[in-house]
């Protein structure tokens, strides 16, 4: 009876061994996703899959849908009123768009956008929010996270002795790393960027790109860039978008090498958006 | 063609002359308000002030004296000044959450359909003629006040209350419904990007964030309460008491001057001036609270 009951566990157990390697642990997998804007379709039959703990860049010229479509991932485009969306989006075995728990699904899936939105309160407060908001009342707790995160942005030295001041008092790049430290604050799986460096300086770009490469340990990363020479930087996969398709998904070194449509090398090599 | 030239000139002149005039006449439009607010103020001023300038009588017994009888020279307002702050502050209790709730439900929460229905409601309630709400509250809540609560005299602090309350609606709401809109969206996105709830991200970032906005429309709210006359008459039962329960008959500051003043003169009719005196130096203290919220809201 034992054995009949823990041979086909050790089976399985040696299957997912041998098929999630952590390289290629999907944590994302999209399958026909189609989105509308009222009448207007903005995405088509988009399939892609998201590994565990890799930086996969969205690039594509503007209104490709690669905004959209990240949009999708915490179903931020809930917001917009008219949308519709048909296909699967699966993160951790669980299909995001049959759950109603948006809650849950936006601390799994952290979210940095294109300018810096901190609020305004206190730096302390920003990081603080969103463990609040899910109950958290502890101070001891509090201040634990909100160091830890801080720290996991890689501001908590130029902000640790005014974390009691205005957030808004920041520069762009650090209040940038800030939004990053609050959505690490809520110890997510996966972190959406959309263009976050699209607003700060060459420096302050610089900075976040390092710190994007510091945090692939921990998380998964989808980063929306208009920047080239950023996913290249930064990404270990490519997708490129063009008019709500993806064209091209694959390594990133051989999207800018070696790609394999001509569209993309046309965009790639800018000759065009 | 060769005629226009000289036709050009003609016409420029006469356009320079209107120029000049039109600006005149602008700067004169201009001047009107604040002529009307100079002579007003110095009018009320002159003739409130004259008792106690001319005539002996002490501002502390005006301001704190208990017994209004015109007929034996005696003037305190002290019941009314209460009977006053006690009908604003009501009014701003049961006002301003109905009024932030709506203003928040405006703009955050119903849809546009609903929305377009209630939003012209609210603003149309700002346009019915203060007689009205008097008469209504004459008619319907001061009779059911006295059936409800038992009273002899439905005419009560609680009455006055109630009629203000609706009164200050669609000033609370309207100015709190623009402060919460004008909250960027993207603080929104941000919140809820953190796993926040719609009505956590209300009250935690979005009407935080349209404080100043929110806090302007409570003291213009206050401002209408204060100064409204005709309605509370109807209303209020202007009983000359320091209002000490809920179902009191009150007179208010701007009550006695109405009812009074048709028959007053002498002493008496300046007595009801410096009464305005002391009204509008509250209208010139919540201006001045305002001036102060909206600039550091500019900040």
């Amino acid at each position: 009876m034992y054995t009949t009951i823990l041979e086909p566990k050790m089976v399985k157990d040696e299957k997912s061994t041998v098929t999630e390697t952590p390289e290629t642990k999907t944590k994302i997998h999209v399958e026909n996703l189609n989105l509308f804007y009222g009448e207007k379709q903005a995405l088509f039959d988009v399939s892609i899959d998201i590994k565990e703990k890799e930086v996969t860049a969205l690039i594509g010229p503007s209104g490709c849908g690669k905004s959209t479509f990240l949009r999708t991932l915490n179903r931020m485009n809930d917001l917009i009123e008219g949308v519709k969306i048909s296909g699967k989006i699966i993160i951790d075995d669980e299909n995001i768009y049959e759950s109603n728990d948006v809650i849950k699904l936006r601390t799994k899936v952290g979210m940095v956008f294109q300018k810096p939105n901190l609020f305004p309160m206190s730096i302390y407060d920003n990081v603080a929010y969103g463990p609040r908001m899910q109950g958290i009342k502890n101070k001891a707790i509090l201040n634990e996270i909100v160091e830890n995160s801080l720290r996991g942005a890689a501001i908590w030295d130029e902000v640790q002795d005014r974390l009691k001041s205005s957030a808004l008092g920041l520069s762009g790049g650090q209040q940038q790393r800030v939004c990053i430290a609050r959505a690490i604050a809520m110890k997510p799986d996966v972190i959406l960027m959309d263009e976050p460096t699209s607003a700060l300086d060459p420096i302050s770009t610089l900075k976040i790109e390092e710190l994007i490469a510091a945090m692939k340990k921990d998380y998964t990363i989808v980063i929306v860039t208009h920047n080239m020479q950023q996913a290249a930087r930064v990404s270990d996969k490519t997708a490129f978008f063009l008019n709500g398709e993806i064209i091209e998904f694959d390594e990133t070194s051989k999207i800018f090498s070696m790609p394999s449509d001509q569209r993309t090398e046309d965009y790639v090599t800018g000759r065009f958006g | 063609m060769s005629t226009l030239p000289v036709k050009r000139e003609k016409s420029n002149k006469r356009k320079y002359f209107m120029e000049k005039l039109s600006g005149k006449v602008f700067l004169f439009c201009a001047l009107l308000s604040v002529i009307s607010l100079l002579l007003i103020i110095g009018f009320v001023f002159f003739k409130g002030s004259k008792p106690f300038i001319g005539e002996g009588y002490s501002i502390v017994d005006f301001l704190f004296g208990n017994d209004w009888v015109p007929s034996e020279n005696q003037f305190g307002i002290f019941p009314m000044i209460v009977a006053s702050i006690y009908a604003t502050i009501g009014a701003l209790i049961i006002g301003v959450p109905v009024g932030l709730f709506t203003a928040i439900f405006l703009a955050e929460i119903a849809p546009k359909s609903i929305a377009k229905i209630i939003s012209p409601a609210v603003q149309l309630l700002a346009g019915i003629p203060s007689v009205l709400y008097g008469v209504f509250g004459l008619a319907v809540i001061v009779p059911f006040l006295q059936n409800q609560l038992g009273l002899i005299k439905g005419q009560s602090l609680i009455a006055v209350i109630l009629v203000l309350a609706i009164m200050m609606l669609p000033t609370v709401v309207t100015v709190a419904e623009t402060a919460i809109r004008a909250v960027p969206k993207s603080y929104r996105e941000g919140s809820l990007a953190l796993g926040a709830s719609q009505i956590g991200t209300i009250f935690k970032v979005v009407v935080p964030s349209a404080k100043s906005g929110i806090m302007t429309a409570v003291v213009l709210g206050m401002g209408r309460a204060i100064g409204e006359t005709m309605a509370v008459i109807l209303v209020a039962g202007n009983s000359l008491i320091i209002p000490t329960s809920l179902t009191d008959s009150i007179r208010p500051l701007t009550t006695n001057i109405a009812l009074e003043m048709g028959y007053a003169f002498g002493t008496h009719q300046e007595m009801l001036f410096a009464t305005g005196i002391v009204l509008f130096s509250f209208i010139l203290l919540l201006n001045f609270v305002l001036a102060r919220i909206s600039s550091k809201g500019g900040n």
